[in-house]
């Protein structure tokens, strides 16, 4: 696996120099029109994805999956169920492919690690103080050692979305660059940026570059903890940025847009987004993928749908 | 009555803020109502309709682009000047309209009163006519009226002051910039008219005043590709019919001769809004972003 | 990584909309005072469907006779039409907006059959579009003393209206609406390629109960539209279409008390500055020149880009048309149809030669056209100047022409060089430079960071050859008004 921050550090290697030229690079970037955004996802939103395009794309989203459990109330009997529902989501039908990945608490990751052993399935840790990230980066570190340490494949880290309202990007830039440095060769890092706290396409934009620059290897939209979550509109915008990011730097990131993906409908929204944006260099669970609990299921529904002819109910699919 | 010998005024036209004789070298016998002679009118070619297209278009920008306040300030200042010349005017209207000399006082106040009224609608006029549009999106949308361009003006023939400058302050007003064509019997007050533009802060080629014969002057105007309206006033049916045909080779805007009884009446917006053009303008609005944090 | 990769192809299932909903006749007559008759002659004439080939329907064809017999009916119906109270006229045309709602699908799919265009953009633009003409027209039609025109402001009489086939429903909504709104009625004349929408109009004219002879419908040639705009109990022409056909109309009603509004050509330039919000600025571009195929008046099909970001842009915009669908218009996922007649291509063919020819760079979408229909890759022109013709004559199909400029007085001196002035667009991100080249723009449309947005409360219309008087409004009223 390439080094991201490396090869980022070298084509780019003026933008991360100072504060200023960070703030500057980021400034410069090409302003986004809300609503014509907005419009074109809305617009990709129309394709209608019938018989075997449905069919391609229910099982590339259940491969794409990162089934997740981010809870006050997990324990070691949820993560083991969720790690067996990842491996193998339909235990009716074995074509069925496994998630991508279970994302847990770093606490959970030796568990998970157990559950999925020998599937392929990747384990993934939130970490860096999750969801808030409010924490002294000592602390987040540790975090994110823990849970690489315990054989996390993925680390989920949030960025301080305080420190880039108030605009010191450098301040995110390191910390991203310092779990980059944490994370190693062994665990791919996912950066994510909350998007709904930045509030602005603009600052998804920015924080999509400054995230790639420091070393991202994915970026994501959001925790999952807040209001607004992933939408069809910043994940559209996100995906100009990892195309725009290979473009110049010959490096490519994945995406991740997590929470409020609850539909196979709205997951085929998303797949063709990629299709249209990016192509199908990314469509692929190595580089985009849904961070969802409650969509596989309905994947699963639509999956056996399209299987049977009927429809399927709730009873039909496993609840774990 | 002195016995002293008058000095003759000479009529010239009024182009680009000068006062040139005909290109041609022509003039022709202005006379009053009985048959005598007033003076000699320059009689213009089709070049002086063409220089005069040109310093229209040139004056264009600039009028067009002041604001409408300051075009009221100048407008204003043309009444002004000319409540300082009506004893010119009435003279001549007299003359040319063949009636006393208090009626004529009647219609040179008028005619001042006019030039004032339209001086105050420079700026009200796109408030009353243009607007926001509530579009079905997250649009910004409003429409503003905007001058059309270079106005020829067919001045009425038989009112030769208050008709002309009941056609001619309309297309100014709005920002047009105009050629005149002023009447052919009766072209004198229209030249001194010129006269008086030229003292009243009126940047030069805004108005170009033509005098001569007007099927002669109007047939290359109305043809002219620089010319992006005119109005028929000053044309009988035979002619005005001959010139919308010859202005739809670019698609003038056409203001048709309509009878007027009487043109002390109070005009509506009829005037300017023949000559002008909307736009409209978009711009997205969309929200100002996602909402925050829940936790 | 390369083990883990998999790869395959998205390839999107055909999703074709229902034909079934469609019930066409396979002839249909002239319609005149409330019934559909055959024309005197008897002449016909064939519609087909673009996309196909396929004779979708034989249609009368009138002739100076027929229009004779549909503006007599006009007449007698102006009376009492002209007569009814405000809010009654109102309640007719809110009618007809609803059950044009209701048949929205039968009409788009029946609009995509005959024109050729994609099912996504007669769905979602033709069709709300068409409806929400007639609701905004329904309301003013008791509330005429109120739009500024005076008091009481009266109808014209009997309307002559001839429009084109890019929009053939919404063309007619634009037309009809106000006119019936200020109590005119009205003689339409639909395409020669595009008449079913309008005739199907004629059946949601009796389902409202319209009374006879407020709306006669007489499809036809050019010389149907010709005889309707000259006769001489016509009060009123509209006309939507080329520049040229304006022209012939200004001169036909010369010396008439006809009124008349034209929309006509035009060469609208689509400016994108250095610091334009870029991926919205592409969308703009492509929805600027590729929606409808091209025909449209309004089109962005000069796209002036600040020298500076050429190189990105033109990839950007590559990279973005290689991603279009071209192919069935009924398949909702088509992006790109059909042009609408083989004589349209046949123009659009010509000129693109032409283009090529005076040294212009030609590049074009990678993208399989159908063996039947007409149709015509998205395809772009760089090394493009003022000079050449695919800058300057309107090619009403899928072609852009890529121009530069270097600084914003080059950029409006540039887009306002052409006899046309209907539409033009502004990327930047700096506010006081959108107002500032809105303001210099000579064009009756200006979209900045977007582009072809329409909606009936927005006036529509051009400055010089691109005709006069606006369509939609409050603007929109005058035009049918005795003001």
């Amino acid at each position: 696996m390439p080094t991201n921050a490396h090869i980022a550090a070298h084509s780019l290697s003026d933008v991360a120099a100072s504060d200023s030229t960070l703030r500057r690079f980021l400034h410069g970037l090409p302003g986004v029109d809300a609503v014509g955004l907005e419009a074109r996802a809305a617009a990709l939103g129309t394709r209608s994805i019938k018989t075997t395009a449905k069919a391609y794309a229910i099982d590339l989203a259940i491969s794409m999956v990162d089934l997740t459990t981010l809870e006050g109330a997990d324990t070691p009997g949820k993560v083991r169920a969720l790690g067996a529902k990842a491996v193998r989501p339909d235990p009716t039908d074995r074509t069925t492919p496994s998630t991508a990945a279970v994302c847990v608490y770093p606490d959970m990751v030796a568990v998970a690690k157990e559950a999925v052993a020998g599937s392929g399935v990747k384990v993934a840790s939130v970490a860096t103080a999750f969801p808030a990230g409010r924490a002294a980066l000592s602390v987040k570190l540790a975090d994110v050692r823990d849970a690489v340490a315990a054989g996390a494949d993925e680390v989920d880290m949030v960025i301080d979305r305080g420190a880039f309202l108030a605009g010191n990007y450098m301040k995110v830039y390191e910390e991203i660059a310092a779990v980059r440095d944490v994370c190693g060769t062994d665990a791919r890092l996912k950066v994510i940026f909350e998007t709904g706290e930045l509030s602005t396409y603009d600052n998804i934009r920015r924080a999509s570059w400054l995230g790639m620059l420091a070393g991202a290897d994915f970026i994501k939209t959001s925790t999952g903890k807040v209001a607004v979550n992933a939408t069809p509109a910043n994940t559209l915008l996100m995906l100009e940025a990892v195309r725009d990011f290979r473009a110049q730097t010959g490096i490519q990131i994945g995406v991740k847009p997590a929470g409020g993906i609850r539909t196979s409908k709205d997951a085929i929204k998303f797949l063709v987004l990629v299709n249209e944006t990016v192509g199908e260099g990314w469509l692929d669970p190595y580089w985009f993928r849904f961070g969802a609990s409650s969509l596989l299921n309905d994947l699963l529904m639509q999956r056996q749908k399209l299987a049977t002819g009927r429809y399927s109910g709730p009873d039909y699919v496993t609840v774990d | 009555m002195s016995d002293r010998l008058s000095v003759l005024k000479t009529y010239k036209l009024y182009v680009g803020g000068k006062f040139p004789r005909s290109e041609s070298g022509r003039v022709y016998e202005v006379t009053d109502h009985k048959g005598k002679w007033l003076a000699n009118a320059p009689q213009s070619s089709r070049k002086d309709a063409r220089d005069a297209v040109v310093a229209a278009r040139k004056a264009f920008g600039a009028w067009s682009g002041a604001t409408a306040y300051n075009r009221g300030q100048v407008l204003y200042r043309v009444a002004e000047m000319l409540e300082g010349r009506k004893s010119q005017f009435v003279h001549e209207v007299a003359d040319a309209e063949g009636v006393s000399k208090s009626k004529a006082a009647v219609v040179v106040e008028a005619t001042i009163d006019r030039w004032v009224w339209y001086a105050g609608w420079t700026d009200k006029i796109a408030q009353v006519i243009g607007g926001a549009n509530p579009v079905a999106g997250p649009y910004f949308n409003l429409s503003s009226p905007e001058p059309t361009g270079v106005v020829a003006v067919l001045a009425p023939q038989e009112s030769s002051f208050l008709g002309l400058v009941s056609v001619l302050a309309p297309v100014i007003a709005t920002g047009n910039t105009a050629v005149v064509v002023a009447s052919e019997k009766s072209p004198l007050p229209a030249l001194s008219l010129g006269e008086v533009l030229a003292t009243s802060d009126v940047p030069g080629g805004t108005v170009n005043i033509l005098s001569g014969r007007t099927a002669e002057i109007a047939t290359p105007l109305a043809a002219h590709q620089d010319v992006n309206a005119i109005d028929l006033a000053g044309a009988d049916e035979a002619l005005a019919k001959e010139l919308e045909i010859a202005a739809a080779d670019n698609l003038k805007r056409v203001l048709r001769p309509q009878p007027v009884d009487d043109w002390t009446a109070t005009p509506g917006l009829d005037r300017m809004t023949a000559f002008l053009e909307t736009k409209t303008v978009w711009h997205p609005t969309g929200s100002l972003g996602a909402s925050g944090s829940s936790y | 990584m390369s083990n883990e990769k998999r790869s395959s192809a998205f390839e999107y299932a055909p999703a074709p909309e229902s034909r079934s909903i469609v019930d066409i006749a396979p002839s249909y007559g002239l319609f005149i005072d409330g019934e559909f008759t055959e024309a005197a002659d008897g002449k016909v004439f064939k519609t087909v469907s673009p996309s196909t080939e396929e004779v979708l329907s034989e249609v009368a064809q009138a002739g100076a006779e027929d229009v004779d017999r549909a503006v007599k009916a006009a007449r007698r119906a102006f009376e009492k039409w002209s007569a009814l109270p405000g809010s009654e006229r109102a309640k007719y045309l809110f009618r007809i907006a609803r059950i044009i709602q209701e048949r929205s699908r039968e009409l788009a799919v029946l609009e995509t059959l005959d024109n050729g265009k994609p099912i996504k953009e007669a769905r979602d633009a033709d069709l709300p579009l068409v409806a929400a003409h007639f609701f905004y027209y329904a309301g003013w039609a008791d509330k005429l003393d109120h739009a500024g025109f005076g008091p009481d402001p009266r109808p014209l009489g009997v309307a002559g209206q001839v429009i084109p086939w890019n929009f053939p429903l919404l063309m007619l909504a634009w037309k009809i609406a106000p006119a019936l709104a200020t109590g005119n009625t009205v003689v339409l004349k639909p395409a020669e390629t595009t008449p079913l929408s309008a005739l199907f109009f004629a059946d949601i004219c009796r389902q409202a109960g319209l009374p006879k002879g407020v709306v006669n419908i007489l499809p036809g040639y050019g010389d149907t539209g010709a005889a309707l705009v000259a006769h001489p109990d016509v009060d009123k022409v509209a006309f939507t279409g080329s520049t040229a056909v304006g022209k012939e109309i200004a001169r036909t009603v010369a010396g008439t008390r006809k009124k008349v509004t034209l929309e006509l050509g035009g060469k609208g330039a689509n400016i994108v500055f250095d610091d334009a919000p870029i991926d919205q600025a592409v969308e703009g571009i492509v929805n600027g020149i590729f929606f409808n195929q091209g025909q449209v008046c309004c089109a962005g099909s000069r796209l002036l880009v600040q020298e500076s970001v050429h190189d990105e842009l033109l990839e950007s915009l590559k990279r973005r048309l290689s991603t279009l669908r071209l192919g069935d218009p009924l398949d909702k996922n088509t992006d790109i149809g059909a042009i609408n007649s083989e004589e349209q291509l046949a123009r659009i063919t010509s000129l693109v030669e032409r283009g090529e020819a005076e040294g212009a760079e030609r590049w074009s979408a990678a993208c399989e056209l159908p063996s039947s229909g007409y149709w015509f890759a998205p395809t772009l022109f760089t090394n493009v100047t003022q000079a050449h013709t695919v800058a300057r004559d309107e090619i009403f199909g899928p072609v852009l022409s890529v121009l530069t400029f270097r600084t914003p007085d080059e950029a409006v001196a540039k887009a306002n060089n052409t006899p046309y002035g209907l539409s033009a667009g502004i990327w930047t991100e700096k506010g006081s430079r959108i107002l500032a080249v809105a303001n210099r723009l000579r064009a009756g449309v200006v979209w900045s960071n977007t582009f072809n947005k329409f909606d009936p409360t927005s006036p529509f219309g051009g400055y010089k050859e691109s005709g006069f008087g606006r369509e939609g409004g409050r603007h929109g009223l005058e035009a049918y008004l005795d003001v």
